[in-house]
């Protein structure tokens, strides 16, 4: 229990004095978890909304298995982006491994089935009730898309929230292909598993209450500049 | 869309890779704290940004086989003797030594204190079935125990419960072991710089079965045409240099030389 108390004061502190390290490794997070973010969701909200409206026959197949990639285990994501990665591997040449970059694609891989999945199901709803007005209206599926999207709006924040929590938190793949190098790429989280193994609980923990402290942040951010939950708004 | 997003990923992938070198090293390197004096002097010197990968020595070798950093350090000199005969290395220079040392409980259930050589020490281990923690991640560590228990005529495959791999590196396999109250093979660096060690204590040291020599290896530019073999030969020639031997031998911590620099220019 004391440490918990002594974890709580070193992430006052460590807040308090603007640590240099912690700025460093705490904007690498948000920019790592951000670009996945904004990358993933531009791939999952189209695709699963298109999903939503078209018919085909595969369709029940390709959604099942959409649901079934949420649970991707992150370390195995990790390892296949290696193994791409790697000098030996098929992409080697781009020299992408442990790189902020090589984290991203990590990270896009895990969350994007995650934003898909929820878009897809809030979609569905909100097709049945447009279905016959928009076909009614004559409209492509382009516009139908665009159209849903937009209503859709607050469903697709509540996914993409989800997929910036599963991002911001994630450990296993970013380690394996970021490699937590200082300065470079090491992250909340890893820096987090490193004082771990060091022993250094308190700056652990401190870490870790940064790194709550943070998501809350980027989640209250985005409510407020959306204006959710207001009178006459929502 | 996809053609920007490459593009993207590698400007940035790329924008961080002026002067720098990768450097896989031992899980001991950084845990004991040498790295965080070495590479501010290194960037001082010879204005080298070098990127630590923090891994196991069997990782470590992997990472140098394929390519994906420019040199190792570690310490298991089979594997490095390996390592450079296949060609993946091209050329091996040993830097510094410290030992490893036996950690267990206070209270010392298996008396280990009184054993005289670090054989000894093991089989009152195995005999008194006390808890044991492997690393069992293939580092040097892990390697260098297989041996010592080798050499005592035992197999831990045959060990009972007691034996316990917890398959991680030397900071978190010392957590389990103070955890579980358990005896544990450490290099003395990572021991000295572990801020968790509870009730446990060093129980024998000095047995010169127990040398532990670290070496640095750069990856050989004929094998991957892309590494950075300057830069690598640059911090190879520091490394060897009187101001690597001063920081090196002035490391301590509690009062206590961490390391003694033995590379011969």
């Amino acid at each position: 229990m004391n440490e918990i108390w002594a974890g709580m004061a070193e992430a006052f502190l460590l807040i308090w004095s603007l640590d240099a390290d912690l700025i460093d490794i705490t904007l690498r997070s948000l920019q790592v978890s951000l670009s996945a973010l904004v990358i993933a969701s531009a791939l999952a909200l189209p695709l699963a909304t298109w999903l939503a409206i078209r018919r085909f026959r595969h369709r029940r197949f390709v959604i099942a298995t959409m649901n079934a990639l949420m649970g991707l285990p992150p370390v195995v994501v990790g390892l296949i982006v290696y193994l791409l990665l790697s000098r030996t591997g098929p992409f080697g040449v781009l020299g992408l491994l442990f790189t902020p970059a090589a984290m991203i694609i990590a990270q896009v891989i895990i969350i994007t089935p995650l934003i898909a999945s929820i878009t897809h199901q809030a979609m569905r709803e909100l097709w049945s009730d447009y279905h016959d007005l928009l076909i009614s209206l004559n409209t492509t599926h382009g516009q139908r898309i665009a159209t849903l999207i937009w209503d859709g709006r607050r469903a697709l924040m509540t996914a993409a929230l989800a997929g910036f929590g599963r991002a911001i938190g994630e450990v296993g793949a970013i380690m394996i292909v970021g490699g937590n190098i200082d300065h470079v790429t090491r992250v909340l989280t890893t820096a987090i598993a490193l004082e771990t193994g060091k022993g250094d609980f308190a700056l652990a923990l401190g870490l870790g209450f940064v790194l709550i402290a943070l998501s809350l942040c980027v989640n209250l951010a985005i409510h407020t500049l959306s204006r959710t939950e207001r009178e006459g708004l929502w | 869309m996809i053609r920007a997003i490459l593009i993207t990923l590698t400007v940035a992938g790329t924008a961080a890779s002026a002067e720098t070198l990768r450097l896989a090293a031992t899980t001991s390197f950084n845990n004991s704290g040498l790295s965080d004096v070495l590479l501010p002097a290194i960037a001082q010197d010879i204005g080298l940004d070098v990127q630590l990968l923090v891994v196991g020595t069997g990782q470590a070798t992997r990472l140098g086989q394929s390519g994906d950093v420019d040199a190792i350090f570690v310490h298991s000199k089979s594997a490095e003797l390996a390592f450079v005969a296949a060609g993946y290395g091209s050329h091996r220079r040993e830097i510094m030594y410290n030992d490893f040392v036996l950690i267990g409980p206070s209270g010392d259930p298996a008396q280990v204190r009184a054993a005289t050589s670090a054989i000894e020490a093991l089989q009152s281990i195995a005999s008194a079935q006390a808890t044991f923690v492997s690393r069992g991640d293939d580092s040097g560590t892990h390697r260098k125990e297989m041996a010592l228990w080798a050499t005592a005529d035992h197999d831990p495959a045959d060990f009972a419960a007691w034996y316990r791999e917890v398959g991680a590196g030397m900071g978190a396999s010392l957590n389990s072991a103070s955890a579980m109250n358990a005896y544990i093979l450490a290099d003395r660096a990572s021991w000295l710089n572990f801020g968790n060690k509870g009730d446990h204590s060093l129980l024998f040291a000095g047995d010169p079965a127990l040398f532990n020599q670290y070496s640095y290896l750069p990856v050989n530019p004929e094998r991957h045409a892309h590494v950075k073999a300057q830069a690598a030969q640059a911090l190879g020639n520091w490394l060897v240099s009187p101001r690597a031997e001063r920081i090196i031998n002035g490391y301590e911590i509690g009062g206590e030389a961490l390391f003694v620099f033995n590379a011969r220019p």
